[in-house]
């Protein structure tokens, strides 16, 4: 009873700090409501087809019952597409492309945001501007100039010539991310650097690279994901299955006609989803630190 | 041989904005010089002007008795400490030490000896492993220190160093500095905004304003002898007063009236440098220590007068007495023993052996 007295006889303030932490708890909730929310949007996609690729073709045909339940699971499809040389050849023209198109994104990149960032020469802070608009011009508006250019260098149906082409992807947003993420680097390191006697490079190798690396790393995810996950380009630059990539292989592949092997193809779905989502789960903390700063320095 | 001269030294940014106006300073070997003044006056360019990390406009600038002005940073033969320590955070403590003596491929053992022999004057030989994020304010600016010290160059230039550190540190690390500079006795020059560093590291303090030199010298002759209001106010905390005043002549001797009807005498020994000052406005300039409670009586040029404080401020070893004159604050410093009470008229004494007539015009000390 005492208590009851003592809580009604509290000055406003904490009457006031009752009602915030009411506010929190509906904040909370609400924040718990939407995350579910968009959790269930997000991963349904993948469960029906982690689903789908557990099931045999007749029982993906049977349109009785629940689809979302599997009756009679199999590895049948993994098996199918695993042993499948093709399905190898594709993994592996994606992995070449994917490494070649980092390094080249990297080191390009790098090297750009590096004399954005920190070589003060005339019109750099309009170039800096302008590679940033280059990223904003959707793929699909470029692939026909593109198409004549892949083509003048006798690179059509070729993965090198994919190898030539994503960089126009993946290089603006990263040297975007990295002139962020060097522009956050204090001047005077580099002028403690100079006056040590570095050189550019040596700056650029010993102090920025290592200092600037969890923005390197997010740049380098980046280039991962849209490299591995390019569709529209080796669309329309390959046809030979031989150099196609997975996201195509697995569709031009799997669909003859209107014949769709649905387990195999979600079964290679989620097998060429594997290499992103390792890469995410062990770098997602520097890809944030990395992104951050790029956002909030940029 | 490591002097810098500084010659007719101009930096003009665009829009023809001048952040330094043609200065001329000669800075002797082994000497330690620091560039004091406001903000914008012109003393951290000039600092990195010499550094070679800002371009010169104008003029030139020797080490050494080389002009450097189209040598890169790297072949100055300097080192610099900056004021956020500007420590490499990837690498240990040594490897930032050892880093600029590594790019010059200095042997390792060579290397070696330098950084310990520099981590033993700084006190910082436990920290050699560690990484700069485990270290605290003072400890960082220590590696800054060592970093500048290993390589053993002509000049250093320390940019503001101790701003960033609380009050007790800067202290601490200032007499560090000094110490540092009596072991190593390379040429430093020295860049803050803070008038008691300047006064106890220099051997000679260069206060700058609005881009040009308004004087050079050893602390004392500033304290004592500054040539302009700018200088007379700068240096010294508290500030010198300045107190709206006439000259005015009198049956053979000078005398200054001050507002409120005090009327003090020119000592015989100033009259006639004053003379021309004769029938004039000025300002009286008087430091707050020359203006006490009544003492010392039995000296010459003692004049005494009543003021009425209107803020007392205890400091423990004195006591600072506020009040204001036609406008003008005056701050006078009295023993803490004597009473004072805001409101309460009281007696003051002024030594005007230590006096100064301003000229308001030119703002030259007479």
């Amino acid at each position: 009873m005492s208590t009851t007295g003592a809580t009604r006889d509290l000055p406003d303030i904490y009457h006031k700090a009752g009602s915030l932490s009411s506010e929190r708890r509906w904040a909370l909730w609400t924040a718990y409501i939407s995350l579910i929310f968009a959790a269930i949007i997000f991963l349904a996609p993948p469960v029906y087809m982690f689903v789908t690729s557990l099931k045999t073709s007749a029982e993906v045909a049977n349109l009785q019952g629940n689809p979302w339940l599997v009756r009679n699971p199999t590895l049948e499809n993994y098996t199918a597409i695993l042993s499948n040389p093709t399905f190898l050849v594709f993994f592996w023209n994606s992995a070449k492309i994917t490494v070649m198109v980092v390094l080249i994104t990297m080191v390009i990149s790098t090297l750009a945001a590096f004399a954005l960032a920190r070589m003060r020469f005339w019109g750099s802070q309009a170039l800096a501007t302008g590679v940033f608009l280059t990223y904003l011009i959707p793929e699909t508006l470029l692939f026909i100039p593109l198409y004549q250019i892949v083509g003048g260098l006798g690179l059509l149906n070729s993965s090198w010539g994919l190898v030539v082409v994503y960089p126009t992807l993946t290089v603006p947003f990263c040297t975007w991310i990295m002139i962020g993420y060097f522009a956050s680097i204090p001047k005077e390191l580099d002028e403690a650097a100079l006056i040590d006697g570095a050189s550019w490079s040596q700056m650029l190798l010993k102090i920025f690279i290592p200092v600037a690396m969890p923005g390197i790393i997010a740049a380098t995810i980046f280039a991962f994901t849209v490299s591995w996950a390019a569709f529209v380009y080796p669309t329309a630059f390959v046809t030979t299955p031989d150099e196609m990539p997975l996201t195509i292989g697995v569709v031009s592949q799997l669909v003859r006609a209107d014949t769709f092997a649905w387990g195999q193809i979600m079964a290679g779905a989620l097998l060429a989803a594997l290499p992103p989502v390792i890469v995410y789960a062990f770098l997602m903390d520097y890809y944030i630190a990395g992104l951050t700063a790029g956002a909030t320095k940029g | 041989m490591a002097q810098v001269s500084i010659r007719k030294v101009v930096k003009a940014y665009e829009g023809g904005v001048q952040a330094v106006k043609g200065i001329d300073l000669e800075i002797a070997d082994h000497e330690f010089v620091v560039l004091v003044g406001p903000s914008g006056c012109g003393k951290s360019t000039t600092l990195r002007m010499i550094a070679g990390l800002e371009e010169i406009t104008g003029g030139e600038i020797a080490i050494g008795g080389t002009v450097v002005n189209d040598i890169p940073p790297r072949d100055r033969d300097i080192a610099m400490v900056f004021q956020n320590y500007a420590l490499y955070p990837h690498m240990s403590v040594y490897e930032n030490m050892a880093f600029g003596l590594t790019l010059r491929k200095f042997p390792k053992e060579e290397i070696k000896r330098r950084v310990e022999n520099a981590a033993r004057i700084l006190d910082i030989t436990p920290l050699l492993d560690r990484k700069p994020k485990a270290l605290s304010g003072g400890q960082r600016q220590r590696v800054a220190m060592g970093r500048a010290i290993v390589r053993d160059p002509k000049v250093f230039l320390f940019d503001e160093p101790l701003s960033n550190l609380d009050a007790k540190l800067r202290v601490q690390m200032r007499t560090e500095i000094k110490k540092v500079h009596q072991t190593v006795k390379t040429t430093t020059v020295y860049v803050t905004h803070d008038q008691v560093e300047a006064m106890t590291l220099a051997d000679r303090v260069v206060v700058m304003n609005h881009g040009i030199i308004e004087q050079v010298g050893p602390p004392q002759e500033l304290y004592h002898h500054p040539k302009t209001r700018f200088v007379a106010g700068f240096i010294g905390s508290p500030a010198m007063n300045f107190i709206p005043a006439r000259v005015e002549n009198g049956s053979g001797a000078l005398r200054v009236t001050l507002p409120n009807g005090i009327t003090v005498p020119v000592p015989e020994s100033r009259t006639a440098r004053y003379q021309t000052a004769a029938g004039r406005e000025v300002l009286f300039g008087i430091r707050p220590e020359h203006l006490t409670e009544v003492k010392n009586l039995d000296r010459d040029n003692i004049a005494v007068f009543e003021l009425t404080p209107e803020v007392i401020e205890p400091m423990g070893m004195e006591t600072l007495v506020h009040l204001w004159l036609q406008g003008a604050e005056v701050c006078c410093r009295i023993d803490p023993t004597t009473p004072a009470e805001p409101g309460r008229p009281m007696q003051f004494a002024a030594d005007l052996n230590h006096m100064h007539l301003i000229d308001p015009e030119s703002g030259k000390v007479l």
